[in-house]
């Protein structure tokens, strides 16, 4: 879905920008009697380390003027920019400042979530929706690391191989339904979005901050069937000993 | 002696870095636990999948502690390994060790298992800033020959502190990826002075995104992560709005520039010191002298 659409569909009584750019938007939303600020990417927005850092502007605005107020990452983005002027000034540790800003938020009380409209991959999406408290996507979004084609490419494994395999597995291959089953998405959404937006927002809210600050995305991955070594690994070495 | 932490491997620099005979392994590799996507891709599985996690002490302080092998399948992070950092942090949470210990060498997700692979490290770092917010300390420690990019390269820069020798290379994307989009001319990959400049140690060191600079020694890596146990660490509102500021700063002062050289003589470095060719301890004398960088 493109940014104009997924706006009048998730806020249908509107909402109040404050930077609307090609690529990169803020602003807030009432969403039922909630309002929220709303940070987003459009039009499969490249990462690099200037975006970085206005979404942790961003964030650290809103942390410092609007105490617990919910933060809705909103995700379009193609991944992090591929150049070399932004390695050199060392685009991930931009982003890694972008997460750091999102934990000091929920530590502070702001509730976060994610919603991919668009497509989101790998570095683009990493410290930005995937580091929501709750992260979902739109029935029609994408999220992935790499196509199939080239996976097959880097990797040598024949493409059809891969395509067979992917049929069964939701560990490799594109797409939110994966995604779901590996316990990342709490949900994928394909209707009534506003009132999904408030049910999410209205049960984070509901949570105590303890609860809802911890991972519970392992334990997803583990109960739908699309992750089960992880938990098992994670308990091992946790507790082994 | 020196002892080449470039070319040891993940388990020799693990064990030579803590104290000798300190190291018991959580989850070793007689145990067995591999990575069942690969094994359904055919592909050659390692009985540690390419990390080492567990216990031990650093000069007398207890530590956990894990290495990343760069020599199997890049050191890429797949579901089993990820769950192992991941374990290793919440362990950690419980613990409260001195600090956490973190030998990277890793080019970032693992395509083979992508998608388990996204979602560790995004689960890596949301873990590993939650401990830190609770006052635990995570070191890294990057000069291994696989570098540390991709999310690997987010996860490095999470910790309270980096060190990193002058073969060490940091960063996001790796300069083959930039080449493939871009153009030999926006990255020549084989251009092994520009990658230096551009990811290496020296130059992550002088930006002030390595907290150490050292030799290609292992020895020389355990003093520094020795150093680090006492130096400042934590994660609040007050760290994260100084690193804002030194971020936008760079971005104001060298957003135009287009190669290491400019950036490093705009920071005070004379033009006629020849940084690439200047021994470990040299550099950072000079580091200390001309630009003020602490030692």
């Amino acid at each position: 879905m493109r940014r104009d659409e997924m706006l009048n569909a998730l806020f249908p009584a509107g909402w109040e920008p404050a930077v609307l750019e090609p690529d990169y938007f803020e602003g807030r939303a009432s969403v039922g009697a909630t309002t929220v600020t709303v940070i987003g990417t459009a039009e499969h927005a490249e990462v690099g380390a200037d975006l970085a850092l206005r979404m942790a502007a961003a964030v650290l605005d809103t942390v410092r003027e609007r105490p617990g107020e919910p933060i809705l990452f909103l995700v379009d983005t193609k991944g992090q920019r591929l150049r070399r002027r932004d390695e050199l000034l060392g685009l991930n540790g931009y982003m890694a400042h972008l997460a750091k800003c999102v934990e000091i938020a929920r530590g502070r009380g702001h509730v976060i979530v994610s919603v991919v409209y668009g497509e989101a991959v790998s570095g683009g999406y990493l410290t930005t929706g995937m580091m929501a408290d709750a992260c979902y996507a739109l029935g029609d979004a994408e999220i992935k690391v790499m196509n199939l084609p080239a996976m097959a490419r880097i990797t040598k494994i024949p493409l059809e191989r891969l395509e067979a395999l992917a049929q069964h597995s939701p560990v490799f291959s594109p797409g939110v339904a994966n995604y779901h089953r590996m316990g990342h998405l709490r949900e994928v959404w394909t209707d009534d979005y506003p009132r999904r937006l408030a049910e999410a927002l209205a049960e984070l809210a509901a949570t105590d901050a303890a609860s809802r600050r911890r991972d519970r995305r392992i334990e997803a991955g583990a109960a739908r069937g699309g992750r089960a070594m992880a938990a098992v690994v994670v308990e091992r070495v946790r507790s082994d000993g | 002696m020196r002892r080449s932490f470039f070319e040891a491997s993940a388990r020799d620099r693990l064990l030579e870095l803590v104290d000798a005979g300190s190291f018991r392994e959580l989850i070793p590799p007689e145990a067995r636990v591999s990575s069942p996507h690969l094994a359904m891709l055919d592909q050659p599985v390692a009985f540690d999948d390419g990390l080492i996690a567990g216990a031990a002490t650093l000069d007398g302080q207890p530590v956990l502690v894990a290495a990343q092998e760069g020599a199997f399948l890049g050191g890429a992070i797949g579901e089993v390994h990820g769950a192992k950092l991941v374990g290793l942090i919440e362990r950690a949470r419980a613990e409260r060790p001195a600090a956490v210990l973190i030998l990277f060498d890793s080019g970032g997700v693992r395509l083979h298992e992508a998608n388990a692979g996204l979602i560790a490290v995004s689960e890596i770092i949301r873990a590993l800033l939650a401990a830190r917010a609770e006052g635990l300390r995570f070191i890294g420690l990057i000069g291994g020959s696989g570098g540390c990019f991709g999310g690997t390269g987010l996860i490095a820069r999470c910790c309270d502190a980096l060190v990193m020798s002058e073969e060490g290379r940091l960063a996001m994307s790796g300069p083959e990826v930039i080449e493939t989009v871009h153009g030999v001319e926006e990255f020549d990959s084989r251009d092994r002075a520009l990658v230096w400049r551009v990811t290496g140690g020296k130059h992550r060191y002088l930006l002030g995104e390595a907290g150490a600079l050292v030799a290609d020694d292992i020895g020389a890596f355990r003093a520094a992560a020795i150093r680090l146990l006492d130096a400042p660490a934590g994660l609040s509102l007050d760290s994260v709005e100084r690193e804002h500021a030194l971020l936008a700063e760079r971005w104001r002062r060298f957003g135009s520039c287009d190669d290491a050289p400019e950036i490093w003589r705009a920071l005070g470095v004379p033009p006629g010191e020849d940084v690439a060719m200047m021994s470990a301890e040299d550099f950072v004398a000079m580091a200390q002298r001309c630009i003020g960088r602490p030692a």
